[in-house]
């Protein structure tokens, strides 16, 4: 215990410096920046107010929270205690009640234009919107209030990206993803959507961090994804990609193949069709494997919309973009179509059908000749 | 001289309803070509690009349909009028063989929309044997109706039109036979720009002569053949006497014919292939074989004047030179290892569509068109 | 019977037809190389069947995607064809172990259209669809003359004119060398995306020289292969193989624009066993000897037309 007492003392009093600056290009490796840019976050970081968040949590069962608490680098307390100005979230609070909900208030109007505001749990819409309820007002209205004075908002995981769980057929509550209601309330601050269930905490961090730096948004995608997360499917970075271009496939959990390690499309490995850094960027920091494929389970496309919670989860993935296979085909190749039974039984019985009739033809021929021999030069 | 007539008589018999019957089948399988292109109907491939719909439609069928030239050669140039009464049903499956071979080409050919681009001078390539091929073909149905069109004026009773047309028809009978002569021996040009995918028993710079002389056999056979079949299929007299004079040429031609194909062999010192007993050996024995028996058999006048002699002896020279024909452009045509080709079901569906077809057209017409020659106790 | 003078007229045309076809006194030269004409120098020792040529020929040729397995997952046609103008195939015998050897051993030849230098599709389509650019050697297509009637396909010695017999509004489909990539000043990407140099562009007698080059080298010894364009000056540095003495395509069916080195024989890879002369001279030679200035014909119909004209009158009188 006194062990642990310290250590947690360590960690929440402060990272040396140096530690500081490693964390800071970690993060910057994460976005694929030059290295020289870990220094420029760690300034950013260092001289500025910490910026406010406000985060909101909508439909949702705190996977985010509970994934973003498992960082090392920062752990958490580093995290709101010195890089970022936690200001209001639902699980992390001191306080709680109607003092809760005044701090929000009273930090949206002193940061007004400058704050955060992160989103997890998807928005019901149906029935106005009565399906989730904070301090007596509904989600949709305080995303609404909350998000038209932020500077930017990040939607954290896949309920809030997307809609995730909640918004899976048949929806009872109408879950809609933030950026969608935002869109129909014509509100048009920023949106980042960090989708996963949950997502990798260091693609939020990453992007927290960037937006801190250069005051501006990561790079995103079509469906405002940053790009240094979700540029690339999972098949591209897998690394039982070789089994997968060879055709060694597990057929079933346990297996002979399973065990060998190959490629999972056959169990429903949704990772051909699924956008997201996870074989790169792995969970948990424990290592080489610490993703679902390298458990040993098939990708089930948590961070992509129509796959995850919509497709059955063994059913085969639908490739996105394909290539060229690791077999050759061979130089003579066998090629062209052959026979069928059809067509030789067509060609045999036409064949025969000329054959017969000629064969008639001829007969009864010969039997006119021969009576025509007979009779002379005789007239029928 | 005998005077043609039509014959009369019914149209709908059970014959004519069963060609009709694979008419329908082929009408459909074609729509479905045209709709989910011919690979869905055919087995050609990248390797054999052309199958039995160019291997029979086309090069055997005009083969087959050589005999209105066969006979205008006879008749017109070489002067012999006694075999005026067999020109005119030559010639008339002679024009229903080449229109269907032309109008089969455009299931064949992939962009047939375009096809008038052959005639566009622009596009016109003048080394192409095809070029050569499909432009002379084309313009040889055109001619081939004009020499038929005095049958069409006697049935409409057009007297004037009638002699208009006797009077320049010799331009139209020279030019008959000028193309024939062109495009039949450029059938077997065709081959020649295969080069090594042609195996050498059919690969060979004197394969447009094989293929004009026995394109010749063949129409006189046709001639036969068609004489004898329609006499007994409409159960009319047969007119043995005139056909076993124009039998009298086939075994000269055979003969021919055999010198070159034989010559050319061993000249190329290649005559050891048809000993080799795979299967291009053996099609390279069954083709020759088939030429050689039809010489036998019609190199004795006696047997010359038995129908039934006639009748074999033109069936079998008709199926050596289809024979010949396939074995150069599918037997013995090889793309390199790996590929095969056997037409499918729907294939040879099409194409006996076609033959029956020109079944029907050919019933239809001498029924009702001044085509046979009239028999005196018809 | 009286068939003298027939079998004689008959004897007397078959002869002058007979000595029209097989002679070729008038023998059209064969087409010779353009000085600027452009191509590829593909090395098997050098390939190490990454497929990128394959990939990066879909790509930037907009070919789609083509599957032969029943699982649906790969881009894995087993040969060129309507939807694949690239391919890396192999050739492999007994254990298959040793590159470049061929027994027990194997090799990747990469397969699409040689560019002839006297090219037998060009001769075959009667619609010009098919042409050889004067300067560039490229053999290209253009579908608006194309009539379909796959001739160059029958007429290729390497089966390279591929025709999309999947589709109701079909076309020919062969590489183009990248032509339409020129203009950016690129070149053909199967060489562009190369890593290892097995294929390079260039201008064709940079390519032969660099071959022949290479040839003369001693099996083992290092050499600086260059990269993508055999110009670059970025190159690989690695042991050179057992060459076959050859460069295929030096001579072959009148010479190709696309050449190779292997170290397995060339007919094991698939490639033809081609005579020096092209098969379009033997054709033309042959059609043009029958045909030239329409003079046979034109006095054969002169013939024909007095027969005619004397048969067809006599009987009507």
């Amino acid at each position: 215990m006194k062990v642990d007492e310290a250590t947690e003392a360590s960690i929440i009093s402060g990272l040396s410096r140096r530690d500081f600056l490693k964390f800071c290009s970690a993060m910057a490796a994460v976005m694929g920046l030059p290295l020289g840019m870990g220094e420029q976050i760690a300034e950013a970081v260092a001289t500025q107010k910490r910026p406010p968040v406000l985060w909101l949590s909508a439909q949702e069962c705190t996977g985010c929270t509970e994934s973003l608490l498992r960082t090392n680098h920062p752990t958490l307390e580093k995290l709101i205690l010195e890089l970022i100005s936690l200001e209001y979230h639902e699980t992390l609070l001191v306080g709680s009640g109607k003092q809760a909900e005044e701090w929000r208030v009273k930090s949206m109007n002193e940061n007004k234009g400058k704050y955060i505001l992160v989103v997890d749990g998807s928005i019901p819409v149906k029935d106005n919107g009565i399906y989730c309820k904070i301090g007596g007002k509904t989600v949709m209205s305080l995303l609404e209030e909350m998000a038209s004075q932020a500077a930017a908002v990040i939607a954290i995981g896949s309920c809030s990206s997307w809609g995730g769980i909640p918004s899976a057929d048949p929806n009872p509550t109408g879950a809609t993803a933030a950026h969608e209601v935002l869109k129909s309330k014509g509100i048009k601050t920023p949106v980042v959507n960090i989708p996963g269930c949950p997502p990798n905490p260091y693609n939020f961090l990453s992007t927290v961090l960037y937006f801190l730096t250069f005051k501006k948004l990561p790079e995103l995608d079509d469906q405002a994804r940053p790009k240094f997360a979700y540029g690339r499917i999972i098949h591209e970075n897998c690394e039982r990609r070789p089994h997968f271009d060879a055709g060694r496939f597990a057929l079933q959990f346990g297996d002979d193949g399973h065990r060998k390690g190959y490629c999972l499309y056959k169990l429903g490995c949704k990772g051909p069709e699924t956008f997201a850094n996870c074989p790169v960027q792995l969970f948990n920091d424990v290592g080489a494997g610490a993703w679902p494929v390298g458990t040993g389970h098939p990708c089930f496309g948590c961070t992509e919309k129509g796959v995850g919670f919509t497709l059955p989860l063994h059913s085969p993935a639908r490739p996105k973009y394909i290539t060229p296979p690791g077999m050759f085909p061979h130089v003579d190749e066998k090629r062209g179509h052959g026979t069928t039974i059809a067509a030789v039984g067509v060609a045999a019985g036409l064949a025969g059908a000329a054959l017969g009739a000629a064969a008639v033809t001829a007969k009864k021929l010969g039997k006119e000749d021969e009576e025509q021999g007979k009779s002379g030069s005789k007239e029928k | 001289m005998t005077e043609a007539k039509p014959i009369g008589g019914k149209i709908f018999t059970k014959p004519f309803l069963v060609c009709a019957f694979f008419v329908a089948i082929a009408g459909i399988l074609i729509i479905k070509r045209y709709i989910f292109g011919i690979g869905a109907v055919s087995n050609l491939s990248d390797g054999y690009p052309w199958g039995i719909w160019i291997a029979y439609d086309v090069v055997v069928g005009t083969a087959i349909a050589c005999g209105g030239y066969s006979m205008a050669l006879l008749v017109y140039i070489f002067n012999k009028g006694e075999y005026h009464a067999l020109v005119r049903p030559a010639l008339l499956a002679s024009a229903f063989g080449y229109t269907l071979a032309g109008a089969s080409i455009f299931v064949d050919i992939g962009r047939y929309w375009q096809a008038y681009n052959l005639f566009l001078p622009w596009y016109s390539q003048l080394n192409s044997v095809m070029f050569e091929v499909a432009f002379c073909i084309s313009l040889y149905i055109f001619v081939l109706w004009i020499e038929y069109s005095p049958v069409f004026a006697e049935w409409i009773d057009a007297k004037g039109l009638r002699n208009t047309l006797n009077r320049v028809m010799f331009i139209f009978i020279a030019i008959g036979v000028l193309l024939p002569t062109m495009h039949q021996s450029s059938l077997g040009s065709l081959m020649l720009i295969a080069g090594k995918k042609v195996s050498p028993l059919w690969q060979t710079g004197f394969i447009p002569l094989l293929f004009l002389i026995s394109a010749i056999t063949m129409g006189y056979s046709i001639v036969i053949f068609e004489s004898i079949v329609s006499s007994v299929g409409f159960r009319r007299e047969i007119e043995t006497p005139i056909l076993s004079k124009v039998a009298g040429l086939i075994p000269v031609l055979i003969g021919i014919y055999m010198v070159v194909r034989f010559g050319d062999l061993i000249v190329r010192g290649k005559l050891g292939l048809a000993f080799a007993f795979d299967l291009k050996s053996v099609m390279f024995i069954i083709e020759n074989i088939l030429y050689i028996i039809p010489a036998i058999i019609l190199a004795s006048p006696q047997n010359r004047v038995k129908t039934r002699q006639l009748f074999i002896a033109s069936a079998l020279m008709l199926l050596a030179g289809a024979v010949y024909r396939f074995n150069a452009f599918l037997i013995g045509f090889d793309p390199g290892p790996g590929w095969q080709y056997f037409p499918s079901f729907s294939e040879i569906m099409i194409t006996l569509g076609v033959i029956s077809v020109e079944i029907m057209a050919y019933m239809i017409f001498v029924k009702k068109m001044p085509v046979l020659p009239s028999v005196r106790h018809a | 019977m009286d068939m003298n003078r027939r079998n004689f007229l008959k004897v007397a045309a078959g002869s002058s037809l007979l000595l029209a076809s097989g002679t070729s006194a008038d023998a059209r030269e064969a087409r010779k190389l353009s000085p600027d004409a452009v191509g590829i120098l593909y090395d098997a020792t050098v390939c190490i069947g990454c497929k990128v040529c394959q990939s990066a020929c879909k790509e930037h040729n907009k070919m789609p995607v083509e599957h032969s397995s029943k699982d649906m997952l790969w881009d894995d046609p087993v040969d060129l064809s309507g939807k694949t103008l690239n391919i890396i195939k192999l050739y492999a015998n007994g254990t298959g172990i040793t590159k470049d050897s061929e027994v027990d051993g194997y090799s990747f030849i990469k397969r699409h259209c040689m560019h002839c230098v006297d090219p037998a599709c060009v001769s075959a389509c009667p619609v010009t669809a098919l042409k050889k650019d004067p300067k560039s050697g490229v053999v290209s297509y253009n579908k608006d003359a194309c009539i379909g009637c796959r001739y160059c396909q029958l007429a290729c010695p390497y089966n390279i004119p591929k025709f999309e017999f999947d589709k109701a509004f079909p076309q020919i489909r062969k590489c183009q060398l990248c032509d339409h990539r020129y203009k950016e000043d690129k070149f053909s990407a199967c060489c562009e995306f190369c890593p290892t140099g097995a294929s390079v562009f260039g201008n064709v007698n940079d390519l032969l020289a660099e071959a022949k080059k290479r040839l003369a080298l001693q099996p083992g010894e290092y050499y600086k292969y260059p990269v993508a364009h055999v110009r670059s000056r970025e190159t690989s540095y690695r042991p050179v193989a057992k060459y076959q003495g050859r460069i295929y395509g030096e001579k072959e069916g009148g010479g190709t624009q696309y050449l190779m080195l292997a170290g397995v024989p060339f007919t094991k890879l698939g490639m033809p066993d081609l005579d020096e002369t092209s098969d379009a001279a033997f054709s033309e030679n042959i059609q043009h000897t029958i045909y030239k200035g329409m003079i046979g014909p034109g006095v054969l119909l002169a013939g024909l037309l007095f027969a005619a004209y004397k048969s067809t009158n006599k009987k009507d009188e």
